[in-house]
């Protein structure tokens, strides 16, 4: 900022909460992590915080090709529930080991990604929102009729009970334990995504949501950008996707529903778009809105959709969006 | 089971009453969105509300015919009320955002119709005098869905009518070329979108009534709609008329074709007719390269 305005630059030194606010947004990965280890404490209760750690690592994912890249895409269920059958049923049925399973749905979302981003990625503009629903609702077909799947009633028994790596031991019938596990993976994946954000490819889908036809003109390849962005976030929404599968011991059809992609679509946005810990944010407020709501009414779904239609009337940049203008419009 | 020549006549026939369906929802979705560059997330709950408004002045009048006129009328008037108090705000704020705001739309119409009309799904009595077989000369045929056929290609030669041969379609055609030049040659841009936004959803409402005595009514019935409507239009081409019926009656009969030669493919049908389309033609069967670029 300071470079760009020399009246900035001449000012006062800055206060002490916008300097430690600089030093937080600069060691980001490290804030994020620091919070979340201690998040477990700040919730009526602990799987409500699993929950939200899982939920914000699938907007994580979403964010990237929306806030990041610029693209809308209505289809994140389909990684998120490929991921998540994968592992349920390697783990159900095929009696895999958790850290093979993992990894493994992570490829399959990947894969999955890559064929519906081959296709949707030929459309321009407004298209890739139908085509990516339209794709994703084919995924939904083709898992529910899976013989393996367990269709209606979705798939149970995906029972991991007890975690060993390198001599440490964690029970996952204990929700607190359960909550480590977990944020282990979404520490990783927050580390993985500042650095991709920070490498030149970071500039790059940037520079595409910017401005398309100044990126191309630029030698950018925006085809390959963006199906690389599009099977990245796959990646993230994947593991969130296998990482729940473990969380629920189970895997409800509910999640490739048409819903769960405009769900995704609605922590971003609610939590702000393009920002690195929005997604978190919109996460916690959309399930503790949903908590709260169904407590209160049956028809919690007419709250959630009112209040979406309200943010995108009035608060297009997200609670922790405009949270992030205010502090930078302070300094 | 034996394909015979009566069998597949049959499921053609069958297929083209889906089609015509799906064709009245491509062409409301279509229109919109080459007026107004929105893409009508809400769609399919238009077309549920309208099943629902039809189900309930069906009920009130004791007339289906009455039905089949009213619930169109008095949600193009929903719809109209929505593009000027929701919508409006939103235009020059880029295409996310109505997008965005129709789809938190369709949450609140859902959850509204499951509060006024219950959750679990309604019959709806097909009128007496559409009841029964028509015979076709090589098969009878269900009468209702004869019906159905017929008032979707009347109601889209009106609509041709209006937009080639009328000087409101005169501004909608010049509207979805270019709406800057249009607005400074005089005409009042945003009083021709809110009637098309009401056009649009009107049709999505009749879609809805006519579609009711085939599988009831229900307030989920607009979600894997709105998937159809999606597919259609972007086999069709967005913005194009002739698209839309092409393509709404090409994935109806495929669909029910489907059906009889290999169900478990019948889902997923169109989108491998999407996918094969997106690959060969990526602008749709009708669509102009270069439009909404």
């Amino acid at each position: 900022m300071s470079a760009i305005n020399p009246t900035l630059a001449a000012a006062p030194p800055r206060s002490l909460p916008a300097n430690a606010f600089a030093a937080i947004a600069k060691h980001r990965v490290l804030a994020t992590v620091l919070f979340f280890a201690i998040f477990p404490w700040l919730m009526p209760y602990q799987s409500l915080a699993i929950n939200i750690l899982i939920y914000g690592l699938f907007a994580v994912g979403f964010n990237l090709l929306f806030g990041y890249t610029g693209l809308l895409s209505f289809g994140h269920a389909a990684f998120l529930g490929v991921g998540a059958y994968t592992a349920g049923i390697l783990i159900a049925q095929y009696q895999m080991p958790w850290w093979a399973a993992v990894p493994a749905a992570i490829v399959a979302g990947c894969v999955v990604a890559l064929v519906m981003g081959l296709l949707a990625i030929r459309t321009r503009g407004i298209y890739f929102a139908m085509v990516t629903l339209a794709l994703s609702q084919c995924v939904y077909f083709l898992i529910y009729q899976l013989p393996a799947s367990g269709g209606e009633n979705g798939l149970r028994g995906v029972n991991v009970a007890e975690v060993s790596l390198f001599g440490l031991k964690l029970n996952l019938l204990d929700p607190l334990q359960k909550y480590y596990f977990v944020f282990a993976f979404v520490a990783l994946a927050l580390w993985l995504l500042s650095r991709i954000l920070a490498s030149p490819f970071g500039g790059a889908i940037e520079a595409v949501r910017e401005n398309e036809a100044r990126a191309r003109a630029c030698g950018f390849d925006i085809e390959r950008t963006k199906l690389l962005a599009f099977v990245l976030s796959a990646a993230f929404c994947a593991l969130a996707g296998a990482l729940n599968a473990i969380h629920l011991s189970s895997v409800p059809i509910e999640t490739l529903h048409y819903a769960t992609s405009g769900m995704v679509v609605m922590l971003c946005l609610l939590g702000g778009m393009g920002t690195y810990f929005g997604p978190f944010v919109g996460a916690a407020l959309f399930l503790l809105i949903q908590d709260l709501a169904s407590g209160w009414t049956e028809h919690w779904q007419l709250v959630v959709g009112a209040v979406f239609v309200f943010v995108v009337l009035f608060f297009p940049n997200g609670v922790w969006g405009t949270f992030l203008q205010k502090v930078s419009h302070d300094r | 089971m034996e394909l015979t020549f009566d069998l597949v006549a049959l499921q053609l026939f069958t297929g083209l009453a889906l089609g015509a369906i799906y064709v009245l929802l491509a062409v409301g979705l279509s229109l919109i969105f080459g007026m107004l560059t929105v893409v009508n997330f809400a769609h399919g709950a238009f077309f549920m509300v309208g099943a629902y408004v039809g189900l309930f002045a069906a009920e009130k009048t004791g007339s289906f015919w009455l039905a089949l006129v009213i619930a169109p009328m008095v949600v193009a008037a929903f719809g109209m009320a929505c593009e000027r108090w929701l919508i409006r705000p939103l235009y020059g704020r880029g295409i996310d955002y109505p997008l965005l705001l129709t789809f938190g739309l369709s949450y609140m119409l859902v959850e509204g119709v499951r509060i006024v009309w219950g959750k679990s799904g309604l019959p709806f009595d097909t009128p007496e005098l559409l009841q029964g077989a028509t015979n076709l000369g090589f098969a009878d045929f269900p009468t209702y869905r004869l019906f159905v056929i017929a008032v979707v290609a009347v109601l889209l030669f009106v609509l041709w009518l209006l937009i080639e041969r009328t000087s409101f379609g005169l501004i909608v055609r010049a509207g979805a070329r270019d709406p800057v030049i249009v607005r400074v040659l005089g005409v009042d841009v945003s009083r021709v979108w809110l009637l098309v936004f009401g056009v649009g959803t009107g049709i999505a409402a009749l879609a809805g009534v006519l579609s009711a005595p085939l599988q009831g009514v229900s307030p989920e019935m607009g979600t894997s709609v709105l998937t159809v409507a999606f597919v259609v239009t972007v086999v069709g081409g967005m913005g194009s008329l002739m698209g839309a019926v092409v393509a709404g009656l090409l994935v109806g009969v495929v669909e029910s074709m489907a059906v009889l030669i290999f169900p478990e493919a019948a889902k997923v049908s169109m989108f491998v007719i999407m996918a094969a389309v997106l690959l060969i033609r990526p602008q749709g069967l009708f669509g102009r390269a270069g439009l909404m670029a």
